[in-house]
């Protein structure tokens, strides 16, 4: 054993590693990405590691697998878990036979997702048991228990950590290569009836899943995770705290500061704990329970002391002591908790005057993002015509901000292509756009495509391609041909396979008109969207120009200098495209370069009507 | 005794690396760490912020509202944010030079350092303003503003934390030809008070 500094991600890559893990796959997704781009870089001879297109691929991939008697894990965001909810949701009833762990990272906030579902609750709905982890530590060991359980109930099994377990950093304790397990995969073994789903065995294995999960309940009631800690002689006696996840973390600093109350930690919060949430009630005649998205702890206790008679009140989302949505801090439960055992809140600090008004600060597109040149050329392009501008999941979804203001529409990975299509099908007269990224193309868009072609839609598809997955940290997609196998490094991915060509895809498909620009060149782009979008039918711009993060992509140096002597202050290159590079001098009225963010890209320069702005040769 | 460390600022600024550094350094001392780190959509430009506790008492990555011993502003909008974190009589460094954000240009406001810098003053006894741009100058690169700010709270001895155990920690993580200019930055703030 020993000690290093890791997020929460990287402690569970390697609890998967010390069990043996053979084979990791999933798809990039804020909070979840670094599990697997810590195996990739971790990984012991013989784990195999890959990016999927989606997480229904990898889902299927890693069942596959785990017929095959592998040991797998398959990570994605809690978002992701709904485009693999189809395999997942059948994969119950079949079962596995090696050990596979699901790791779907929430996000209460939300920070940065588009809902705030709660695993715990996917759980209970899949019927599959599911770990809850407070800390990194406590989700390092929880993988390894869980490829256990996963292993000897023949199920796939939950790792549902949060944003701030997934973020957090600790010192933890793992172990050393040389005591990592070594699980060797027997092979997949014909049988039909075990493999194959048809209704009569999803009956049968019905039966048997509601049977295990009853089961399982008591045996999570003696696992250890499940922590009841006693209250403190001098606290009251019939109050009593219940937790999971950070909150939990949350719960214990409070307690240091108001005293120790008799005090339920949930870890597994499905099946749940039943005989262990008996015990904890008992005697007790009000309970507040903290967790964040759902109120899964606090159903289940009222379940529990409906089903027992036990009289205690049970509070918290559902009675507003504690809010309903987005995370809970420190602060919110240590008051909540005064309130709730004091009777007062916590008391206020010495009353300050009020800060100076501060700037919002959204995220925006990088300085030099070709995202900006592609959402301009378009908006150029199309100037005076109806349009709608449907947008997706990515950086480019920040293509709604002023002034761009360019994503009318965003849902989901896709859901552009087809939401395009439901406003042509009601407004024929609209221009009807979809944006979608190079890796949200290969994820989820294509289907969209052969429906409009199918279904002979009217609309402009304009593939935004930086050659990454830039949202996410830069992962490597079937565009890049890029793959995570002999990567140590993740900068610098040795292994290259073929590359997906989008093109030769969208042609495939039957898109009549596919043309590829570089959205820098502004003139080009801009007559280009103009002469296409004119087209009847379905067709396709690529803008096709890399992510400023990407390396080799900008010259260091290359910036664009401002003539002060003939900038005129008018600020339009400002207004038109608000790059992060460009500010306004105030005093001297006149526009400034940050030429620490200055990537050079030009777009700025063809706004000028003075031509001031020089330099940054491309 | 536990250490509460607030470092805050804006997407891109280099906070992460400055509190890795300090997590280091005290791990190799045999302390308990833990933190929180902002990562995802907000690194485009967002505020961003980490919260580093050291110390053997702590149960959660998170610090609560005053509670922070040091507060490492990288932007003076983004120290002011965060001051209901700084315990009374706590340490702030901050960086005297705003970042606009886009929308503040767009709107043509007049988002700038002076008012934030006067509040700071009005409220922290313990201020130390690092004039950036001066910085800057001095050591030829804006690249190691993180380092110059760390090294200015571990000047002030609050942290626990000596200059060298930071530059060891430096050394294991960054490339030898980067250690002078590194070290430069983290004394910078030293050179001038002598
Ligand atoms: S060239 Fe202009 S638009 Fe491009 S990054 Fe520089 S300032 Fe921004
Ligand atoms: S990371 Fe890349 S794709 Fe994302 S905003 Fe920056 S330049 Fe654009």
């Amino acid at each position: 054993m020993h000690k290093e500094f890791l997020m929460g991600n990287e402690a569970i890559a390697l609890g998967a590693l010390a069990a043996g893990v053979n084979l990791v796959c999933g798809y990039p997704g804020t909070p979840s990405t670094e599990v697997l781009e810590t195996v990739a870089k971790r990984r012991t001879e013989g784990t195999y590691v890959e990016w999927s297109v989606n997480e229904k691929c990898a889902m299927e991939v890693a069942a596959g697998a785990a017929y095959a008697g592998a040991r797998t894990l398959v990570t994605m965001k809690q978002v992701g878990l709904n485009v693999a909810s189809d395999p997942l949701m059948s994969l119950e009833y079949v079962g596995v036979k090696g050990g596979m762990v699901i790791l779907v990272a929430d996000d209460p906030g939300p920070i940065s997702s588009q809902t705030e579902q709660d695993t715990r609750c996917f759980a209970a709905f899949s019927k599959l048991p599911c770990f809850d982890p407070s800390s990194g530590e406590e989700a390092y060991r929880m993988v390894q228990e869980a490829f256990e359980l996963s292993e000897k109930y023949k199920t796939p099994v939950f790792l549902r950590p949060t944003t701030r377990v997934c973020h957090g950093y600790a010192d933890v304790e793992v172990k050393d290569e040389s005591e990592y397990s070594e699980h060797k995969a027997e092979g997949f073994v014909k049988d039909s009836k075990r493999w194959v789903i048809f209704p009569k065995l999803s009956y049968q294995a019905h039966i048997n899943i509601e049977a295990r999960n009853e089961s399982l309940s008591k045996v999570f009631s003696s696992n250890e995770l499940n922590v009841l800690t006693a209250g403190a002689d001098n606290m009251p006696q019939e109050v009593g705290i219940a937790a999971g996840g950070i909150s939990y973390t949350y719960v214990k600093e409070a307690e240091k500061k108001i005293g120790q109350l008799r005090t339920f930690k949930v870890s597994t919060p499905f099946p749940f704990p039943e005989e262990k949430a008996v015990e904890f009630l008992t005697g007790l005649s009000k309970v507040l329970v903290f967790e964040e998205l759902d109120p899964v702890i606090e159903r289940a206790l009222i379940y529990v002391a409906g089903k027992y008679e036990l009289p205690v009140k049970i509070y918290g989302k559902l009675t507003h002591h504690v809010q309903n949505s987005g995370e809970n801090t420190r602060d919110s439960v240590l008051s909540a908790m005064r309130e709730f055992v004091e009777g007062k809140t916590t008391e206020e600090g010495t009353d300050k005057t009020a800060p100076p008004e501060l700037p919002v600060r959204p995220p925006v597109l990088c300085a030099g993002c070709p995202h900006r040149a592609s959402f301009y050329a378009v908006k150029q392009a199309m100037k005076g015509k109806k349009t709608i501008f449907c947008g997706d999941i990515g950086c480019y979804t920040l293509g709604n901000a002023m002034p761009l203001d360019m994503v009318d529409t965003c849902l989901c990975m896709g859901a552009g292509l087809g939401i395009a299509q439901g406003v042509f099908r009601t407004e024929p007269d609209t221009s009807c756009f979809a944006f979608v990224g190079d890796s949200t193309f290969f994820a989820s868009a294509i289907p969209g495509v052969v429906n409009a072609v199918y279904n002979r839609a009217e609309m402009t598809l304009i593939v935004l391609d930086n050659s990454t997955t830039a949202m996410t940290g830069h992962q490597p997609h079937p565009g890049t041909g890029q793959v995570m196998m002999g990567v140590k490094d993740p900068a610098t991915y040795s292994d290259v396979t073929s590359c997906v060509d989008i093109e030769q895809v969208l042609k495939g498909i039957g898109v009549t008109v596919v043309e590829t620009v570089n959205p820098l060149e502004l003139e080009t782009a801009v007559e280009t969207v103009k002469r296409v979008s004119d087209k009847p039918g379905v067709k396709a711009i690529i803008f096709r120009s890399p992510c400023i993060a990407l390396k080799g992509a900008v010259k260091p140096g290359n910036h664009v200098t401002v003539d002060e002597d003939t900038c005129i202050g008018c600020g339009k290159c400002i207004r038109e495209i608000g790059c992060p590079a460009l500010y306004m001098d105030q005093e001297k009225k006149k526009v400034c370069v940050d030429t620490s963010l200055c990537t050079g890209c030009g777009l700025c320069k063809s706004l000028c009507p003075v031509n001031a702005i020089g330099g940054a040769a491309r | 005794m536990n250490k509460n460390i607030i470092l805050t600022g804006v997407g891109g600024q280099g906070t992460v690396l400055a509190s890795k550094l300090l997590a280091a350094a005290a791990m190799k001392k045999g302390l308990r760490v833990m933190s929180a780190e902002t990562i995802g959509m907000a690194q485009r430009g967002g505020s961003v912020f980490s919260h580093l506790r050291i110390g053997d008492e702590i149960e959660s990555p998170m610090i609560a509202q005053g509670e922070a011993d040091v507060i490492l502003g990288f932007e003076p909008g983004e120290t002011v944010r965060m001051l209901p974190y700084l315990k009374k009589g706590g340490l702030v460094v901050v960086s005297n030079r705003a970042v606009m954000p886009v929308t503040a240009s767009l709107a043509g406001s007049d988002y700038n350092a002076a008012s934030m810098l006067d509040y700071l003053s009005e409220q922290v006894e313990n201020l130390k303003v690092i004039d950036t741009d001066r910085a800057i100058e001095d050591l030829g690169s804006a690249k190691v503003m993180n380092v110059l700010l760390l090294g200015a709270a571990v000047a002030s001895g609050v942290l626990g934390i000596t200059t060298d155990e930071i530059m060891d920690a430096i050394k294991t993580r960054l490339p030898e030809k980067l250690w002078e200019l590194n070290r430069r930055a983290l004394e910078y703030t030293e050179s001038l008070s002598s």
